[in-house]
């Protein structure tokens, strides 16, 4: 097992009194608590904060902690002898536990040793996993490898490893849960198992644009196209359409394809916009410059003409 | 040991949640739970029940106010505040989302 330097992780010095340590705990939780965070590593990060106050925060475990010696972080160790014996009283298998599982054990037995042992639901956990927009519109099975800590009936904590198949239905989205009831972590003395919530989070598409179970994408259309109108071929999940694009068509308008986005967990779809963007050529021909010039002599349209309109009205009220 | 799952449920569509159970899956007490209701952060399925239920969603609310409550010790007061905040902070990250999809080059 690694050893870890509970006092560099809450930043304190190995003799920093409990207030010291309560107020660098709580400094560092209201940074990295993960339910308000922005940080990058918020979860990684709050994990090692709380599992340093966890032992730091309780005078007997800070003492079991303190008898263990500084060790180099990182470096491998192992409990002398009689520690266990002295502030365990459990049976620990050292070889599969992690450091801060030698902890977590500390405080199963010293529940038990307050006289008959009470249920304690197991433990809740919530796993984020990524699916591809492909995924979500047909549904997928996904293979989830987990590690989910379980207590013994000594008390001592140990990661079991468990492989699932989770099929997720059609009809997911972004930031939506699924609810794997009983899958969490064991309940203690007849309580009930703890859940296991999975949250849904879409990879970035390069086509599709994501909001609800509504999808956005881009149509570039050529000047020629948006005025005199045209049938182009739109791609859509369940393989491309073809859109009529009425004459007169503006940037910037959005054509919806009613149906065509994500399935609804509870029957029917989303729709699928279409932006209209209108892109010209950039290293035009000497023929389409020479139509283009023609054009622009031919022309009456003012594309300024709204802007000039209320440009003077702007004046002519000052 | 391979699991194949036969229960998968989407929280929006559980049926609602009766305040016990909502404790007991959050982790709050009823106490607690209806304080959070007072306060607006959880919305009962019909405020006029003798016995308020919720829309299972609002597990997800509870279990997170339970978090914040035990890791940074927070009172009532204090807990219905960053709940609130918190609110503000998911309805304003949903419309920028929103607003991005429906910009043209999505930035």
């Amino acid at each position: 097992m690694k050893y870890t330097d509970y006092y560099a992780v809450l930043g304190v010095k190995r003799d920093a009194t409990p207030a010291e340590i309560k107020a660098a705990y709580r400094k560092l939780a209201h940074k990295y608590h993960p339910d308000v965070s922005k940080e990058q590593d918020a979860e990684q990060r709050f994990k090692e904060v709380a599992e340093a106050y966890q032992t730091l925060g309780d005078k007997e475990k800070r003492a079991a902690y303190d008898q263990l010696g500084k060790q180099q972080p990182g470096e491998e160790f192992r409990p002398p002898p009689d520690w266990q014996r002295q502030y365990g009283e459990t049976n620990f298998s050292f070889e599969d536990l992690d450091f801060a599982d030698l902890f977590s054990g500390l405080r199963g037995a010293r529940s038990r040793r307050g006289g008959k042992p009470f249920p304690e639901p197991g433990e809740d956990f919530e796993i984020p996993v990524d699916i591809t927009l492909e995924q979500a519109f047909h549904g997928t099975d996904l293979n989830l490898d987990l590690g989910i800590p379980e207590y013994d009936a000594q008390g001592a904590m140990r990661r079991v490893p468990r492989n699932f198949t989770a099929h997720i239905p059609k009809g997911a989205t972004d930031g939506q849960r699924l609810r794997l009831p009983g899958k969490g972590g064991k309940g203690l003395n007849g309580g009930r198992d703890g859940d296991l919530y999975l949250r849904i989070a879409l990879r970035p598409h390069p086509l599709f644009r994501v909001n609800g179970h509504d999808l956005y994408m881009d149509l570039p259309l050529a000047p020629w196209e948006a005025v005199l109108g045209t049938s182009v071929e739109v791609p859509t999940l369940a393989g491309a359409v073809r859109l009529k694009i009425p004459p007169g068509t503006q940037s910037g308008r959005q054509l919806r394809l009613s149906k065509r986005g994500l399935p609804k967990p509870r029957g029917g779809e989303g729709d699928l916009f279409a932006i209209v963007q209108i892109v010209v050529p950039e290293k035009p021909s000497e023929q389409e410059k020479a139509l283009f010039e023609q054009l622009a002599q031919a022309s009456t349209f003012d594309a300024r003409g709204n802007v000039k309109r209320e440009a003077r009205h702007e004046n002519a009220t000052h | 040991m391979k699991t194949q799952l036969t229960e998968v449920l989407w929280l929006e569509a559980h049926p609602d949640i009766p305040l016990p159970e909502l404790a007991e899956l959050s982790g709050l007490s009823a106490a607690e739970l209806l304080a959070l209701t007072e306060y607006g952060v959880l919305q009962p399925v019909d405020a006029q029940a003798e016995e308020p239920s919720y829309r299972a969603a609002c597990v997800v609310t509870a279990r997170t106010a339970f978090r914040l409550r035990r890791d940074l010790e927070l009172n009532a007061e204090g807990l219905a505040l960053v709940m609130q905040l918190l609110e503000q902070v998911r309805s304003l990250e949903a419309r920028l989302g929103e607003l991005k999809a429906r910009l043209p080059g999505g930035f």
